[in-house]
């Protein structure tokens, strides 16, 4: 037993890091907000240059077989930069489709829809997919987009469409997508945590740095604590993939995630409270994402749902 | 990065399981705040030492197993999930036994140890004063050269287990005049029975007396006692502080066994959809802390000290604690307000954890400051 993320592990990060924080996100995340995608998709083609897409997908169609701990570790970064685009639903596409290898390589963006009458980027993505217990579909165009609470999150309608497989991999496919949306919700947290440490060493406000004070200390305290918390469980469901470690990640990272994006309003003040402070791109991100792929209340109906001491 | 255990970590987990399962009381215990708990508590570590299962971590010849750390924990999961006793001899076992270790001489050793696995010694932390609680380093209680060893004199509070224990540790300051209050202070260990020592037992808010006041009048302490050199008690108390709030003394294996048993109550009780959300919480966390566990215990097989990490410990744990137990007695319903339940038991002792082993206030300073790197400013 050793849970630790080993030497590759980290250079991988390090190196996704390294790159998505040379690219400009809040840039790249407003041009998506208001439906212009070429940046996004110059983005996305270094993402998949970097491996993310194909961490899922076995060699044959170009993948690395399933490597859910680096998938995490990647979705982790995705959501600290505020990527923009149907990153969970690509790679779910991916374990969905029989031939995902023009997705691996970026060339293609897809979208899935599930449970759901939205799916994420429908405009974007050339792939829609609708999953129904019945099977898997593929849409040939979309409906017109609707704005979530995360502008950069851009929701359409999907008609079922042509009938692709009736045996589709579904518990894999919805597996991935949970725990990605987990990693990703982490992410954010994470961001939002710097950046807010970053605002109240240098806000002064009663002639101290606003980090002084120790009610914003204990906030900030409680947001350090929920994430260090919620990042074990993200890496412990990607080893074991057990349903229940899944969802219980996803409702600790989620819950961590929102948690830091309250405090990190609060303390910044009326400024946070703006579209042009690029804590906002973070702030939305938080809320959305709690919901997506199994808001809380089904993933803790799943922790309950096992038998005598699962762990 | 891994979570499977190796054959030889999962043997003792297994060893210990069969142990348990013919070895642990079919009822519970008497409360270990109670003369006749104490008494009963002291007789089941014995049966534990007996067979080696006391302090599975320690070496063989202070009467341990020379278990890995990984393996302590597994053993840890083990005895709680198999509804075995809390520990009357955790403070000498989790708090000062490590100290020793690192900082006591081979004498002190295999003079303390042995009698502290077998429960034939249990020790009392003696740290608290009236006017130094969380602000530690402010402590007045004095310890006076003499001939052969010290004269303590002065006044200990909140010293848990005090009121039926044998044997107490704690800091005393033996260089009055130093220029920062953490100076001059010396670790010391005691007789609770040594002439000059009074107890006054304190009942805590369910009117046990599960710490106790302590008057110490010229208390003699041989030189073999002290622990580590004069004036050093500071540096080797914090390395027993990082023990109490992180690691040691809350392993995850008690969390997993209450959430487990929370679990079952609440089925027992029809699954209210009204707790369902805390339920599945107290599942959650134990799970998080059982792998934040791991991963630290990983990285301290590594080498590393886990050093004001084990601020973020003590507050989620101290919370969850608490949490878990509200759930449990709003499950129970009226029958919640019966003290005399293990729940009531285990709830009343969950609400000191915010408080002791340095308030969750102070450790959220810790965190703040040393892990966040925020300035400091005023308290």
């Amino acid at each position: 037993m050793r849970f630790l993320l080993d030497i590759e592990q980290r250079a991988f990060r390090d190196s996704l890091d390294a790159m998505l924080g040379a690219a400009d996100t809040p840039a790249v995340v407003r041009d998506w907000s208001r439906g212009e995608h070429a940046r996004g998709r110059a983005l996305w083609g270094r993402i998949a240059e970097a491996g993310v897409f194909g961490l899922a997908v076995p060699e044959a169609y170009g993948g690395f077989g399933l490597r859910p701990v680096e998938l995490a570790l990647a979705f982790v970064e995705l959501g600290r930069h505020a990527v923009p685009g149907p990153l969970v639903e690509t790679v779910t596409a991916a374990v969905l489709l029989m031939e995902p290898k023009e997705l691996v390589s970026g060339e293609t963006m897809a979208t899935v829809a599930y449970g759901s009458p939205y799916a994420l980027d429908g405009d974007a993505a050339t792939v829609r997919l609708t999953l129904t217990p019945d099977g898997l579909f593929r849409s040939p165009g979309h409906g017109p987009v609707r704005p979530s609470i995360d502008p950069a999150r851009r929701l359409t309608a999907l008609e079922k469409g042509e009938l692709l497989t009736s045996a589709p991999p579904i518990e894999r496919a919805l597996a991935l997508a949970r725990l990605t949306t987990a990693a990703q919700a982490l992410g954010v947290g994470l961001t939002l945590l710097d950046k807010t440490v970053a605002h109240v060493k240098q806000r002064t406000q009663f002639g101290a740095p606003i980090g002084s004070f120790q009610a914003v200390k204990h906030q900030l305290a409680d947001a350090k604590i929920a994430l260090e918390f919620a990042r074990p469980l993200v890496l412990g469901a990607a080893l074991t993939l057990a349903p229940e470690d899944i969802a219980a990640a996803k409702v600790a990272a989620c819950e961590a995630a929102y948690a830091t994006a309250r405090t990190a309003l609060q303390l910044h003040g009326a400024i946070g409270y703006t579209a042009e402070c690029d804590l906002s791109l973070w702030l939305t991100k938080a809320r959305a994402l709690r919901t997506a792929w199994g808001g809380p209340d089904e993933c803790r109906a799943v922790v309950l749902s096992g038998g005598d001491r699962r762990w | 990065m891994d979570l499977t255990f190796t054959e030889e970590e999962t043997a003792l987990r297994a060893e210990a399981r069969a142990w348990l399962h013919a070895h642990v009381p079919a009822d519970p215990l008497p409360s270990l705040e109670t003369e006749e708990g104490f008494a009963a508590h002291r007789a089941w570590e014995a049966e534990l030492a007996g067979d080696r299962w006391s302090v599975v971590n320690w070496p063989r010849e202070y009467g341990g197993r020379g278990a890995s750390l990984i393996q302590w924990l597994l053993f840890e999961e083990e005895y709680y999930a198999a509804g075995a006793p809390g520990r009357v001899g955790q403070n000498g076992i989790h708090l000062l036994a490590p100290t020793l270790f690192d900082y006591g001489t081979e004498e002190q050793r295999a003079r303390v140890l042995p009698p502290m696995a077998s429960g034939e010694v249990v020790w009392a932390q003696a740290w608290s004063e009236p006017e130094a609680g969380s602000d530690l380093a402010s402590l007045r209680s004095r310890a006076t050269r003499t001939r052969g060893g010290w004269l303590l004199s002065g006044q200990k509070t909140w010293s848990s287990r005090a009121a039926f224990a044998d044997r107490a540790f704690g800091l005393f300051r033996s260089e009055p005049d130093t220029e920062k209050p953490y100076q001059g202070l010396t670790y010391l260990m005691f007789d609770l029975h040594a002439p000059g020592v009074t107890v006054r037992p304190i009942r805590r808010l369910d009117a046990k007396p599960a710490f106790a006041e302590l008057f110490l009048d010229e208390v003699f302490v041989p030189d073999e006692d002290m622990i580590g050199e004069p004036g050093q008690g500071w540096r080797i108390a914090m390395s027993t502080a990082g023990n109490e709030r992180g690691l040691m003394l809350r392993s995850p294996g008690r969390f997993l066994a209450s959430a487990e048993r929370l679990r079952r109550l609440w089925a027992e009780k029809g699954s209210p959809e009204s707790t369902k959300a805390h339920v599945a919480d107290a599942l959650i966390g134990a799970r998080a802390y059982q792998l934040f566990t791991y991963a630290a215990a990983s990285r301290f097989l590594d080498g590393e000290r886990i050093g004001p990490e084990s601020s973020l410990n003590k507050v989620f744990w101290s919370q969850y604690d608490i949490a878990l137990h509200e759930t449990a007695l709003d499950l129970l319903g009226e029958e919640g307000e019966l003290a005399d339940t293990d729940w009531a038991e285990r709830y009343v002792f969950a609400l000191a954890g915010p408080i002791y082993a340095g308030t969750n206030e102070i450790q959220r300073d810790i965190i703040a400051e040393r892990l966040l790197g925020l300035p400091k400013g005023r308290r």
